[in-house]
């Protein structure tokens, strides 16, 4: 009894740092440092799917957690790092509009995401239940950063973050997906980045800079 | 109300006033470490007091009363805030005079002060820097009570001692707003103790600097007792965040006695080394912001701190 209150305590503290690391990548500049920020973000998940799966005793979410490990916290980063540096992207940073009211929309998404998850997790009855709404505003907050970036690798970023979401959210409310669902999910974001890799190298050799807002207009002026 | 009780607060002011230079001598030392260059002696802030103390002061013929009362003000805000905050022991019978939102007035107190003498005097280094000071000190305040708001809604209370007493009666709280607060908390201090995001502690170039422009017009005896309340501000800071967040050693109201006093300094003295060292690492890996980001830092800190209220309220408990 006292342990599993202990570990509830500790995914409640794992589940808050996600959404602080949200909060970080709404703010970061660079997209090397957005990386690094998504490797973490993948390593908090790991941490926490371990716990819960350790506290339940499903062996299912110990495959999950470890699929986390390979694909979001070593993968991905990995194959992104890559991609920047052969896009000489590893220094860009973005101009952004406004950190503060962007960080207040995000404030405002947060108490929406938590209003919104209040009659979910008051009917669950994992141990993660209480985290149901970081989860919802992990997603929000990183459908925000999709909108308020203008550069093609920082959204891919974004969408990744969505994905950790995601899975934040479904081990919250039910332990997990199942496992052929988790192992799709999986290989589509592998899939995904490998051709949103290709896409980085067309938008570049078309409009010399891998800023979305050339494919804004319909004809070359 | 004993005697003994005012003899540990007796103790506490005391020693903190003995051990503010050793604490920026400390931070000095590392970040000369840090940045391989070869440290300045330990001692080297209670040197350049003593020099100061047998100087003769020169004044400026515009220097009004003002400019010479505020490095007095200063000096006693900051040894009263110290007498307030439980360093130590939490049983302090002047701790009842002010709870911690009287506590960040104190410190707004000690910033008016030195704003206005820096004025004072009309030079334009002087008015620079005191309106620069004006614009983080009052983007800081709110993100500072934000941070202590955290801990009275997790503890009920808005005085500092009974905060610590609280931690020791249910300690095994952990909550997640705590992240969020002690991180705001670190930004907030940073940026109220003139460290290096925002202002540069060690920097004479004239049109970077904030904290020391305001000083430039002070001399001997008033410079000694300003740079002491400055680095008094900074061990006063570094005990708020003690405080709030790893109150550990403090001897709370039961225990009396010489052990837990001893305990407590031991405790104390250790946390402000690693926390020294934890500052000066801190400063060595960021640079300094240009002074047009400053609000944007400063209000990321405040929503830190909002946040971590938010998560407290609908997360925790």
């Amino acid at each position: 009894m006292h342990t599993s209150q202990l570990i509830a305590e500790v995914l409640r503290v794992l589940a808050a740092g996600l959404l602080l690391i949200s909060f970080a990548m709404l703010s970061g500049r660079r997209t090397q440092q957005l990386i690094t920020l998504f490797a973490w973000q993948g390593g908090l998940l790991f941490v926490s799917t371990c716990l819960v799966a350790y506290s339940s005793g499903l062996t299912e979410m110990y495959y999950s957690a470890a699929l986390t490990l390979l694909l979001k916290v070593i993968a991905l980063p990995w194959i992104l790092n890559r991609l920047i540096k052969r896009l000489g992207a590893q220094w860009d940073s973005e101009q952004l509009v406004n950190v503060p009211t962007t960080m207040l929309v995000g404030l405002v998404l947060v108490i929406f995401a938590f209003g919104l998850a209040q009659p979910i997790s008051s009917m669950a009855t994992t141990i993660t239940r209480h985290t149901l709404g970081i989860a919802l505003a992990v997603i929000l907050l990183a459908f925000l950063m999709m909108i308020t970036r203008r550069k093609a690798v920082t959204q891919v970023i974004g969408f990744l973050a969505m994905e950790n979401g995601l899975f934040l959210a479904a081990t919250s409310a039910t332990y997990g997906m199942p496992m052929v669902i988790e192992l799709g999910i999986a290989l589509d974001l592998l899939v995904g980045v490998f051709i949103l890799g290709i896409f980085f190298f067309q938008i570049r050799e078309q409009f010399d800079s891998l800023d979305l807002h050339n494919l804004e207009s319909l004809k070359e002026d | 109300m004993s005697a003994i009780s005012f003899f540990r607060q007796f103790v506490e002011v005391v020693l903190a006033i003995a051990i503010a230079p050793l604490l920026a001598g400390w931070i000095a030392q590392c970040r000369a470490w840090l940045q391989n260059r070869s440290a300045p002696p330990l001692l080297l802030p209670y040197r350049m007091l003593r020099k100061l103390f047998f100087k003769d002061v020169a004044l400026a013929t515009d220097a009004s009363v003002l400019f010479r009362a505020t490095p007095y003000v200063l000096f006693g805000t900051m040894v009263l805030a110290a007498a307030i905050i439980p360093s130590l022991v939490t049983d302090l019978p002047l701790a009842r005079v002010a709870d911690s939102i009287a506590l960040v007035g104190l410190f707004a107190t000690a910033r008016v002060f030195l704003s206005l003498a820096a004025m004072d005097i009309g030079t334009a280094f002087g008015t620079l820097g005191a309106r620069r000071e004006m614009m983080v000190g009052f983007l800081a305040e709110p993100a500072l009570l934000m941070v202590l708001f955290n801990a009275f809604l997790l503890y009920g209370s808005t005085s500092l001692p009974s905060l610590v007493d609280g931690y020791r009666t249910h300690p095994s709280v952990i909550d997640p707003s705590v992240i969020f607060a002690a991180l705001a908390f670190v930004m907030v201090a940073l940026a109220e103790n003139a460290r290096i995001p925002i202002d540069n502690p060690s920097t004479h170039l004239e049109l970077t600097m904030i904290h020391e422009a305001m000083l430039l017009e002070y001399s001997a005896r008033h410079l000694a007792l300003v740079e002491w309340a400055t680095s008094l501000k900074l061990f006063n800071y570094a005990c708020i965040g003690f405080a709030l967040f790893m109150p550990w050693g403090i001897a709370t109201h039961g225990s009396d006695g010489a052990g837990a006093l001893l305990i407590a300094i031991a405790a104390l003295i250790g946390k402000l080394v690693i926390a020294g060292a934890a500052l000066a690492l801190i400063e060595s890996l960021s640079a300094k912001l240009r002074i047009f980001r400053a609000p944007e830092y400063l209000a990321m800190a405040f929503l830190l701190a909002v946040l971590g209220l938010l998560v407290h309220l609908l997360v925790g408990a």
